[in-house]
């Protein structure tokens, strides 16, 4: 990996930086960590095209990920580049969603931890485009088209599996139970976050429930499934505490670059 | 596509001066992509500009996906096909905005990948719409009755479908 992104745009104020590198992080690590667990999927399918279709959308989060920590990166000023912050930041200092931490599970478990997510990223990375920092807006706008095939994907599954067999429907409704706890976390955001959105650079999350909330009510009703009942949620992902899951993960992801630091090819 | 660089036709660098940006064009024009190698960068509508800036040659260079794999191998043609021209001094930088979108293939790229047996992409009105049907016709025996079997195919850009009248399967050159 190797930043290629030019900055037309110059160099942030540095009285802002801070608190927009710590939230251009933790869009990059929200990337990574579901790109990740998608990519576990890669040559276990349960279908080839289901495969394929797996690491391309894992592709497509970690393409999210490299820009969003190649900026971090250069926001910071401390040399870091985007290897540096995926391969050697340990589970504490990661501030993903613990929604997306959460191990794939069976299928419909993957897929509805997807349908969560992307009905809430496509919206999300819509309004970006719109942010008054010039490259969060591009990213934004690119990350924007791909996440419109990612939320139809996992819909079109949710909507099959759900009104499908006993067995698919009896899956999917528990995945959806298992995960909804960690939906709340997905439209938190701390007192940076709030002022960074009320600057323009950030988005609202909260002004991205009522398009996240329509499409979860079409598309649970074409399943033919009920939305699970508001209950307490978990929080935590975005201060570092996370569930026992993402040490796993990054044990695996970070060991190659860990055990030879610096290496390349 | 307009290029956004700052034009500087000054001599002031060893890459400078009309003629080396002529063997600039004519070499980044001949630069084919890695997976589809029927069609150009320009075909494929990635290339935004060739131009001059400080005695260097930029090149600038738009993603089609934001993970494509190809984006480096591409990156590294160019610079290939430059030094190959003689042109040493040069930077290929990567735009994102706006966005590529399938509607900049240019009309030949379509044709070509007509030909290879690829379905060119829709100009589909929404995209991003949450449902909707795409209609292809099918690259060998034009037959409007296809269907889709995957979303996805060998490449971020492509799709998997099936002709029902011919039965051949083929690519199809997804919409974004």
């Amino acid at each position: 990996m190797s930043a290629d992104i030019v900055d037309r745009h110059g160099p942030a104020p540095q009285a802002a930086a801070a608190a927009l590198v710590a939230y251009v992080l933790s869009l990059a690590d929200d990337a990574l960590v579901l790109g990740h667990r998608l990519s576990e999927w890669s040559g276990r399918g349960p279908t080839l095209e289901e495969d394929i279709a797996l690491s391309n959308l894992a592709l497509d989060l970690i393409g999210q990920a490299r820009l969003c920590y190649s900026y971090a990166g250069e926001l910071e000023g401390l040399g870091r580049d985007e290897d540096a912050l995926a391969y050697r930041r340990d589970e504490h200092a990661y501030r993903n969603l613990l929604l997306l931490e959460q191990p794939n599970g069976d299928f419909a478990m993957t897929m509805a931890r997807h349908l969560l997510y992307a009905a809430f990223l496509a919206p999300y990375f819509t309004a970006l485009s719109a942010s008054s920092d010039a490259r969060l807006a591009e990213i934004g706008g690119k990350a924007a088209k791909e996440m419109a095939y990612h939320l139809r994907h996992a819909a079109e599954w949710v909507i099959r599996l759900g009104d499908g067999t006993e067995e698919s429907r009896a899956r999917m409704t528990a995945a959806l139970d298992e995960l909804w706890m960690y939906t709340g976390e997905m439209f938190d955001m701390d007192a940076d976050e709030s002022a960074l959105s009320a600057q323009g650079i950030a988005v609202d999350r909260g002004s991205i429930r009522p398009a996240w909330e329509a499409t979860l009510t079409r598309v649970l009703a074409q399943a033919t499934l009920a939305r699970p009942a508001d209950r307490w949620m978990q929080r935590g992902g975005r201060a570092g505490r996370h569930s026992e899951h993402l040490g796993h993960l990054l044990a695996e992801m970070q060991v190659v670059h860990r055990a030879h630091p610096g290496a390349s090819w | 596509m307009a290029s956004d660089v700052q034009r500087n036709d000054r001599p002031t660098g060893p890459e400078a001066g009309a003629d080396a940006l002529a063997r600039a064009r004519a070499a980044v024009a001949a630069v084919v992509d890695p997976e589809i190698p029927i069609l150009t960068l320009e075909d494929l509508g990635i290339l935004r500009g060739v131009a001059q800036q400080d005695g260097k040659i930029v090149v600038e260079l738009t993603p089609t996906y934001i993970g494509c794999p190809a984006t480096f191998a591409i990156r590294l043609a160019v610079e290939a096909a430059l030094a190959a021209a003689g042109l040493r001094e040069v930077r290929v930088v990567t735009q994102l905005s706006p966005p590529w979108s399938t509607d900049a293939i240019t009309e030949s790229g379509r044709r070509k990948l007509k030909a290879f047996g690829i379905a060119p992409p829709a100009r589909a009105k929404n995209p991003g719409a949450l449902f909707h049907d795409t209609e292809v016709a099918c690259p060998r025996c034009g037959s409007s009755k296809t269907s889709k079997l995957s979303e996805f195919g060998s490449t971020a850009c492509k799709a998997q479908w099936r002709c029902d009248a011919c039965r051949e399967p083929f690519d199809y050159f997804k919409c974004i």
